[in-house]
């Protein structure tokens, strides 16, 4: 086995959670050297790394572009010939780990879970169908692996140490992507990253109208309003609410979900809440899967009966 | 300016799903389809971008619901609606050249695909078809300007974060949402469109198959596993109750 490399994320500044859920994954795998591929600067912070037995600093900018990124993924992959290049399943890593795919005519595993070494052959095994399906796919290395926020220990993931330093010239490209800023999210009302109790609403709560049922349940909880991405797509609800990959990550003491259906990136942003209960009406849901509580039941006469129950 | 979009046709998750004899893949047998919502997103943003003398042309593989994406684009406003034949195209790879032929043929000058389906184990094609073409690609967007052969565009990242870029043209973007909510297009429209329009055909050839991996198992994870299952309104307020919540 010739090892894997670990494409290292970070975003303003700091490693991201899934860059050490990686490194704990690469670790786990038992194929050989472990090699931590990190952009720009972040070098400078190589000593959180310490599962990796190197790291490979791409001289480049710390703010992502798909060409320079890719570019310099290619030449990692090149100059240490991996049998495994992990990348984050995330929106920096779709327009990385494709063209890298996709340049060097590697096989692609996406949506990764868990990731099996057998020696000759690896089993990825890939959350489909928004969370209802797990694929397993039998496929020999080298191969690009796609690696699911939330899926593996980021606090294991992320050791110190002092693992031997190379760099490598982010080969020049074309030009065509100019990255020109960042932009902070606009603070909404509440700040649901603090939120002691959120009651989080789904496309299942059907209109934007019947939202007032979640919202007279949470004064009685003295909750706050969450919720799911098509319901702030649909312009029934402040971006500012939104759990997930690409809203926040929550951790409040108690998340009630009423009509959500538990895809992989909604999960991603609340499954370390402490305790979860799911309200849903379709008993396969896979929001069960992490909650600790759930009621298969029409989420409407629930909440009028709980209201009732409670006042 | 010549917009194309592509529509995917994808299992309706609402729908229980099941594993097929082999074990391999879905049983497919009373599936309900529909189109992949983050492609009705792109169909909007295209039609939200095209100006009077710009042509959105709406692109399918042949098959099942191809007819009914298309003619629904259509109905929408699209200009053009092109199904794929010639061969039966699967995996990223084929897929990838498979369009590559029909957007080469068009030059098109806007690639529009959704962020990603439900049902794909091998890549996102918009990024993945981008590189074989030689093209730049942006996905995870949510908002699009265009400015001569300029595009600048909204990625977003976790936590609400967003980055900006500027993407030179032709290019293919990955919507994640239009800036407005798609557009509904009545039954009776899509009727009229079946009777008053044709879908034009493009040939493909030569296409190649193979994603480079074999399915080896497919299972549900094991529904409710963790959760312990509640059935009665007084034990809800009773835990919440035991949780110190009321
Ligand atoms: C790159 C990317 C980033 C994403 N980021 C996020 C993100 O940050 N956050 C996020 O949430 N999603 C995100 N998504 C979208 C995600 O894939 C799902 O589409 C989304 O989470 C589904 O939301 P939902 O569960 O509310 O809706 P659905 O999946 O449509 O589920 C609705 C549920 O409601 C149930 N239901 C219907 N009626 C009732 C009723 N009367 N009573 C009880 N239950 C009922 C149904 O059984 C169903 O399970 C992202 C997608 C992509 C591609
Ligand atoms: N078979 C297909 N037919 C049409 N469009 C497709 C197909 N596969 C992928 N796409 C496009 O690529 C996007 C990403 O899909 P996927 O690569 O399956 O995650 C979809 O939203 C579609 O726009």
């Amino acid at each position: 086995m010739a090892g894997t490399l670990v494409v290292c994320e970070h975003l303003a500044g700091k490693f991201s959670d899934i860059t050490f859920e990686m490194l704990d994954l690469a670790n786990s795998l038992g194929t050989g050297e472990i090699n931590a591929l990190t952009f720009g600067s972040m070098a400078e912070n190589a000593g959180e790394l310490g599962i990796a037995n190197k790291v490979i600093s791409a001289s480049c900018s710390n703010d992502f572009n798909p060409e320079t990124y890719s570019a310099a993924t290619v030449a990692a992959i090149e100059s240490t010939s991996p049998d495994l290049i992990l990348i984050a399943s995330t929106s920096m890593g779709y327009d990385l780990a494709n063209p890298v795919a996709a340049s060097l005519d590697l096989p692609l595993v996406a949506y990764c879970t868990g990731i099996q070494n057998n020696g000759e052959d690896f089993v990825c095994t890939s959350s489909l169908y928004g969370g209802k399906m797990n694929v397993s796919s039998k496929v020999s290395g080298p191969v690009v692996a796609m690696v699911l926020s939330g899926t593996h220990d980021a606090d294991s993931g992320r050791r110190e140490g002092a693992p031997s330093m190379s760099e490598i010239a982010a080969p020049a490209t074309d030009g065509k992507i100019r990255f020109k800023r960042l932009i902070e999210p606009e603070p909404g009302d509440v700040d649901i990253t603090q939120s002691e109790i959120l009651i989080a609403v789904g496309r299942g709560i059907g209109s934007k109208d019947d939202i007032e049922v979640a919202e007279e349940l949470a004064e009685l909880l003295n909750a706050d309003i969450a919720c799911s991405r098509p319901l702030v797509d649909a312009g029934w609800m402040e971006k500012s609410r939104q759990v997930g990959k690409s809203g926040f990550k929550v951790k409040p003491k108690l998340y009630i979900t009423l009509g959500i259906s538990g895809a992989p990136e909604h999960i991603e942003g609340m499954k370390d809440s402490a305790t979860i209960i799911a309200i849903n009406s379709d008993e396969n849901a896979p929001i069960f899967d992490v909650a600790h509580y759930g009621v298969v039941e029409d989420l409407f006469e629930v909440c009028e009966e709980l209201i009732e129950e409670l006042e | 300016m010549k917009i194309a979009v592509l529509l995917k046709w994808v299992p309706d998750l609402v729908e229980e799903l099941e594993v097929d004899d082999d074990g391999t893949g879905l049983d497919t047998e009373d599936l309900k389809f529909k189109l992949n919502e983050f492609d009705d997103h792109a169909l909007e943003e295209a039609l939200l971008l095209a100006g009077d003398d710009d042509e959105v042309i709406a692109l399918a593989m042949g098959g099942e619901g191809s007819e009914k994406m298309l003619f629904t684009a259509l109905a929408k406003g699209a200009t053009r609606a092109i199904r794929l034949t010639g061969s039966s195209t699967e995996g990223t790879t084929g897929l990838a050249t498979a369009f590559s032929q029909v957007l080469e043929a068009e030059s098109c000058d806007l690639i529009l695909t959704g962020v990603q389906s439900v049902d794909d184990r091998d890549g996102q094609l918009g990024p993945f078809m981008a590189s074989k073409m030689g093209l730049p690609c942006i996905s995870v967007v949510s908002e699009v300007s265009l400015s001569g052969q300029t595009a600048s565009v909204m990625k977003e990242y976790a936590g609400g974060m967003m980055a900006e870029f500027e993407v030179d043209l032709p290019a293919v973007l990955g919507i994640q949402a239009a800036r407005e909510t798609p557009r509904y297009a009545p039954v009776s429209k899509i009727r009229q469109m079946q009777q008053t329009s044709t879908l034009e055909e493009f040939s493909i050839t030569d296409t190649g198959t193979g994603s480079g991996s074999t399915v080896s198992g497919f299972s549900q994870p094991e529904g409710g596993s963790g959760a312990k299952m509640i059935s009665d309104i007084e034990e809800l307020a009773e835990l919440l109750n035991g949780l110190g919540v009321v």
